[in-house]
Parts: structure tokens; sequence; C-alpha cells
């Protein structure tokens, strides 16, 4: 065993750190990027990063050339999210649109619709967002209640999506639809894209419990979509969005802070009643979990890294990192509070350890465990699809759309 | 990146898993645990046979030379498996410390026998319930004899010559390991939480010995074989650990309750999970135990402890929810979730416990510098 690249990927990385180098600040402990994600105005430094990125070819490193990618390899892309994981760059504007949006027009649009879309969005010139999460679909997705009905060589939406990051910012959408509450649920859906722009739709920023507003509701009144927007089949709306999800990316490099490291840290520093917090041996028990987990998710990952170096598919280990980490950063930053006893309270970031990274944390973290599936949703993929325990039984699963129990079909 | 076995050392862990479930290893370990054999004689044979014990012993002492990433391969289906034989005792202890202390001498005379299996070897260091430090040890080590008693010592009755941690001076950290070749050392059986695999306990009474290393070295020497061993140790426990999972898998798919598959609960799901989660964390630990073990990292020290850590916790999780997830049959004498149990019950107190590598695995940390 060992850790080191291919002179192949350590040729690629070498371009990468020094495109990195040349154009960004490198990260250092108690440094962040200036704007929060989230923030309004965090739109303003990410595209003239991503152009910047665009011309470096390093934009789109997986998408083929003719659509302005750089028609790279997966493993590229681990090594560039791994080396900009070093650096503060402004994050969260086009996560969605690259990872997910991208892919499945690829996939599954015309060809002068890739000609048309995908340049834009990899230059950062147009900014997309996904429509999937409803107030009655969560966990459950394909409860989704979002009514398309045909008029024309036009559908017509009706309906409200909920939990859609960066909407708010967003050009283009990608949207799943229920044209048809006459089947069961799977059955009845159709997916399209969409213009934000288009007249009927409103968007409201949600705030959440640490104040910022990183997700939208998005409301539809009549809002007419032309047929040739939509992609996959008529009905066949669930397959296309199982694809959308199977992109997740191999997530790599970036850590959540506060991590073992921050709280490590803060131990050491942080003098309780009998010396500093790290000699006691409660705190010392709890670092020790934190260590093996936070290590284990970095080496499980490098495991993930070498599948792909090595042309293996990917296993499916890394749904593990979610379900450790969110809880995980829980449980530091609620710790961390614990140590600074009656201060621990103070939310100042001029007053508290670290920028009051902590205090943040406890604000923030319940989102870890929910956004992008939920704790237990994930330990159900792993019982499900590592361990092949059997689905659930599915008391709607037979049963057209508009005739389940608590579900109205959107009528 | 290249941090994973190798396709040679794949072909060797299936080759290994095979052989062992071909030989019948788990009722072998039932059936130590049942009877009064110390250990399964003709698995040994057959282990050695197979050269198991030269794995990563260098050629120059009789093994096969092979590195540490092969030995712990075999040791994960060791653990896998249930092994009932002195394998640990006598490669990841006694060879180790052999190896890292001997001198030219003893490893000739020794390391060659331990290689084919024609001896077994063993560590002496408890002595009861005592304070895990150096300042409690109490056995003594004067004009070439031992005296005092260790308890327990694994693989105690059967071993050939065991490796003793004994005081030769008035200092608390005056210890020294000494060789010793057991003639005239009383030597009883022990029961244990796992009797799949033999104890005993030791009374020094002028039995004869010799340094092993440096005099006043002892604990120092003792705390690197741990490091090492509990990386291979931390191998077994994953092997044990991922049969337990696989176990309480098949038994939720066929078991059924409420007119369903117990698998199709979430109560269930969840729980196997859960194992599934620990045991990956445990497995890339132990990994990079492994890569530090074969190429003597600096990092090795705290790789081994977190590598303990991650697979005690594993193994133990595994094994109790394994019978959990039995209901009542897993809680019965005939059926396998025992042996696991047990087993991890044992490893997990082995070269030390999760309490006190938790806090080496801090202190190394505090003087690691390094993020």
């Amino acid at each position: 065993m060992d850790f080191n690249d291919t002179p192949e990927e350590a040729e690629f990385r070498a371009e990468a750190r020094a495109f990195l180098a040349a154009n960004a600040e490198p990260k250092e402990p108690g440094k962040v990027f200036p704007v929060l994600y989230g923030a309004d105005d965090l739109i303003d430094s990410a595209k003239p990063w991503q152009a910047k990125k665009f011309e470096a070819g390093l934009a789109g490193i997986t998408v083929p050339k003719e659509y302005g990618g750089r028609g790279g390899t997966q493993m590229q892309q681990v090594i560039y999210s791994q080396e900009e994981a070093n650096f503060l760059t402004p994050r969260g504007v086009y996560e969605v649109g690259l990872g997910m949006c991208v892919p499945v027009m690829l996939t599954y649009g015309t060809e002068e619709q890739k000609q048309r879309y995908v340049p834009p969005a990899l230059r950062g010139e147009e900014v997309w967002c996904q429509l999937f999460s409803e107030p009655s679909a969560g966990s459950d997705l394909a409860n989704l209640r979002m009514r398309a009905a045909r008029d024309g060589d036009d559908w017509i939406l009706n309906g409200q999506k909920i939990w859609t990051s960066v909407a708010h910012l967003a050009d283009f959408g990608v949207i799943v639809t229920r044209s048809d509450p006459n089947v069961p649920k799977h059955k009845g859906l159709t997916y399209f894209f969409l213009d934000m722009k288009s007249p009927g739709i409103e968007t409201r920023r949600i705030k959440q419990i640490a104040g910022t507003s990183n997700f939208n509701e998005v409301f539809f009144t009549d809002v007419r979509v032309p047929d040739s927007q939509r992609l996959g089949d008529v009905g066949d709306g669930w397959k296309v969005a199982i694809t959308t999800l199977m992109n997740e990316r191999v997530a790599v490099g970036d850590r959540a802070a506060p991590d073992f490291d921050d709280i490590f840290g803060l131990a050491r520093e942080l003098m309780l009643e009998d010396g500093p917090a790290v000699a006691d041996p409660m705190v010392r028990d709890k670092l020790a979990d934190w260590y093996i987990q936070t290590q284990g998710i970095r080496l499980t990952r490098f495991r993930t890294i070498t599948a792909l170096s090595r042309g293996e598919r990917p296993g499916p280990e890394s749904s593990i990192n979610k379900v450790v980490n969110g809880t995980k950063r829980q449980q530091i930053a609620h710790f961390a509070l614990d140590l600074m006893d009656m201060a621990g309270v103070v939310y100042d970031e001029d007053l508290m350890p670290m920028k009051a990274l902590f205090q943040e944390a406890v604000l923030s973290s319940p989102r870890d465990r929910i956004a992008g599936g939920t704790d237990e949703i994930l330990r159900n993929i792993i019982a499900e699809r590592i361990l092949g325990l059997p689905q659930d039984i599915r008391v709607d699963k037979d049963v057209p759309f508009n005739e389940v129990p608590g579900g109205d079909g959107g009528a | 990146m290249n941090f994973d076995l190798s396709d040679e050392q794949r072909m060797l862990r299936d080759q290994a898993r095979r052989f062992l479930d071909e030989k019948g290893s788990v009722d072998a370990a039932r059936t130590i645990l049942e009877g009064d054999a110390p250990f399964d004689r003709s698995l040994w044979a057959d282990m050695a046979e197979l050269g198991w014990m030269a794995t990563a012993i260098p050629e120059a002492y009789g093994g096969a030379g092979l590195s540490h990433e092969e030995l712990c391969v075999i040791a994960e289906q060791l653990g896998l498996a249930i092994a009932p034989t002195p394998f640990s005792s006598s490669i990841y202890l006694a060879a180790e410390a052999i190896l890292l202390a001997g001198s030219e001498e003893q490893k000739q005379r020794y390391l060659p026998l331990l290689a084919g299996g024609q001896t077994i070897g063993c560590v002496a260091v408890a002595e009861g319930v005592q304070r895990p430090g150096p300042a409690d040890v109490k056995v003594r080590f004067e004009g070439g004899v031992l005296t005092g008693e260790k308890l327990p010592v694994a693989d105690g009755d059967v071993a050939d010559f065991a490796i003793v941690l004994a005081r030769t001076g008035e200092g608390a950290r005056d210890l020294s390991l000494v060789l010793a070749d057991l003639d005239g050392v009383e030597r009883t059986p022990v029961e244990t939480v796992d009797p799949s695999r033999s104890h005993a306990r030791f009374r020094f009474d002028g039995a004869a010995g010799a340094l092993l290393g440096v005099a006043g070295d002892g604990w120092a020497v003792m705390e690197r074989v741990f490091d090492r061993a509990a990386i291979l140790f931390a191998f077994e426990q994953v092997g044990g650990a991922q049969a337990c999972l696989d176990m309480a898998t098949e038994y939720a798919k066929s078991r059924h309750a409420f007119g369903r598959p117990i698998g199709s609960f979430q109560a269930i799901k969840h729980k196997l999970a859960d194992m599934y989660v620990a045991l990956e964390l445990a497995r890339s630990n132990a990994l990079y135990g492994a890569w530090a073990l074969a190429n003597d990292a600096p990092d090795l020290p705290t790789a081994a402890a977190a590598a303990r850590v991650a697979a005690i916790q594993a193994y133990a999780l595994a094994s109790k929810e394994n019978i959990q997830t039995h209901g009542g049959m897993g809680y019965t004498w005939e059926v396998d979730a025992q042996l696991y149990y047990r087993r991890a019950a044992l490893l997990a107190q082995s070269v030390g416990g999760e309490r006190r590598w938790k806090d080496k695995l801090i202190s190394r940390l505090e003087t690691r510098n390094v993020a």
C-alpha cells in the first residue's frame, strides 16, 4: 500500500495546485471565506471564480470537450476537489447545477440543448437549481404533488417546491412533476427543465435556525413549460430523478468544521479545574472516539479513491460519511460549549475561541443530519443497497396516487 | 493512491478463508470450548504447512520474508473463523518481541522454530487485577532466575517458552524482558470468558531465564511489541465483526415475524447499518495500521492505538447486536453467536483494554505535533 499518485495523477495535481496557488488564497486555521455560504452577495465572488476555472479547463472536468468540459476522468475531479479544499474559494452556488443538472442534461437532453445549456453552466454564466422536494415529499420523494397538465405543445405546472438551494439566484431549474395522478406514485411522474424567470414562479427564502437562508420555497401558478423541455419520456420522471441522485459526487477533501482537530485544539488551550481540558479523562475518552471516526472517514475515502484510481467502481461505502459526520459535528459543537461552561452561550466571533466556530455549529449542525438524505434514510440505504436487506412494505405501492390515504394526488 | 489490498493479497485472503472454512475452524472453536484440549493441534499443523506462522519472519530466520500486510490479511481470516490456536501469542507477540529486542543468537534459536510452528511462544505481562502501569510489576528477575506470579498468560499452558516482563531494579521503570524456557514453572490453566482460547497462571520460583534486550528497557520494548500486536489483533477483530454482521444479516433476511422478514423492519435495518459503519471505520483504521507496520512508519504508535480502539468498538457492537438480532436463539449454547461474543470480549482486553488505549491515543496525538 502507498498514498502516492500515479505519474499522470501527479501531473494533473501539479496543474491544479499551480492554478489554485496563482488564483486563490490558501486556507489557514481560523480563516474563512469572507462571504457566508447562503449570503446574497456570494454570487458576486462565485461567478468570476467559476469563469476562471472554466478558462483553466477545470470546470466540468468530466464533461466531454464538445460541451466545454475537459473530457477528463472522475479521478481528476477527485484530485481537483482535494486541492481546492486547501484554498478559500466561494462555494455553494454551482454545486447543484454542475453536480446534478448538467449530468442529467448530458444524459437526456437533445444535442441542441446540450450545446445551448451546458457551456454557460460550466462558465458560471447561468445558475441552475434542482426542484425536487415538496412539503409532502421529503424522504418519500415520489409522494410529490406538483401537477403537470398537458396543454397542446406545453405543460402547465401548478404546485409548490421546497428546500431548493440557490433557487433565488437560478436562471434555470430541473423539476419532477406529477403528470398522471391516476397511476401508482412512482409511475405518474415526468421530468422537465425550465426557465426560472417564467411567469407564475415565485421564490421565497427560508430562514433557518442559524439565521442564514440557504434554501427556498418556490411556488408555481400556471407556469407554462414547452414539451420540448421534457427530459425522458412522459411517466419516466422517477427514473430520470434517480439518475440525478446517483450523480452525487464522491465526496472528497472538504471537512465540515468543527472536526477532531478543532475540538482537540480547544481542549489543549482551555483550562478546567485541574489543568488543561485535554488532561481530563472524560474529555480524552470523547476525543478518542472522534479521532477514530474522523480518521476512519478520511481513510475510507482513500479506499474509495483507490478504487477509482484502479478503474474499479467506487463502493457504496461513501454513504457512511454523512451518517458519521453529521452526528459527530453536532456532538463536538455541543461538547465544546460544555467545556466553555457558563460562557459557552456567547455567540460572538470576537469573544469566543475560533471565531465562535462551535457556537455556529450548535445552531447549524441539525441540518447536517437532514439535508441530502436524513440519517434514517441513509441507514435504510446502507441496509438495503449494501447489506441487501428487503425493502420495507409499502402500502401505497400499487395504489393509484389519488387514492393513497393522506395523498390527495395534488388534485 | 493505493490504499487497499493488492490483487495478490486478495488472493491470499480468499485462499485463507476457503482453507479455514473447509477445516471447519468455527466448529473447531466450539470443540475446544466444550472439551479439555487447549487448542486445535491438527489445524495448527496445517497452518504451519501453509507457512502462515512464517509469513512476516525474515528469510534469514527461517521465515517467508513477506510483509506485515500479508500477516494482517491472515489475521483477519483467523478472526473471521475464530481459529482456536495460539497464533497470536506465538506470532504477534513472541516473534515480534524477539525480532525487536532479541540477540542474534536468540533470533537464530527461536525464530525458525516459531516460523515452522514447532515451538509456541507467549508473553507474560499481567499480574492479576492491578494498575496497568510499570510501577506495580512484582515478578522479579535476579541472579538469572524468576520469582513471582503472572495472571493471565494467553497460551501459557501450551507454550514452550515465555517472554516475561520482570523487575530488575528498584526504580518504577526498572523492568526488563526475560526469555524463559518454563522448566520448573508451575502452570495452572485458568478459565476465561472465552475457553476456546486457553490461558494459564504462572508461578515462578527460581526458574531460569535470560534477558531479552537491554536491562531496564522492558517496559518500552513491551509497549512497542503491544503496538505492533494491536494492529494484528485489530485485523482479527475486524474479521470477527464481519462474521457477526454476516450472520445477523443472513438471519434478518430469513427469519420472519409479523408476516415479513425481520430485516424489513427499520429497527433491525438501522442496527445492522450501525454495525456496518463501525466495521468499515475499524477496517480503514486497521488498514492504516497495516501500512504503518509494513513500513515501520513514525506514525505507527498513533495508528496502532486508533486501530485498536476502533476494532474493540466495532467487534463489541457487532457481537452483541448479532445476539440481539437472533433474539432468544442468539442466547443459546448451540448458536455460534456466543462464540463470537466471547472472542470479542477476550480480544478487547488482550494487550490492554479500550480505556487504556484511548488514553494512549490522545497522549500520542499530543506529542505528534501534526494536525
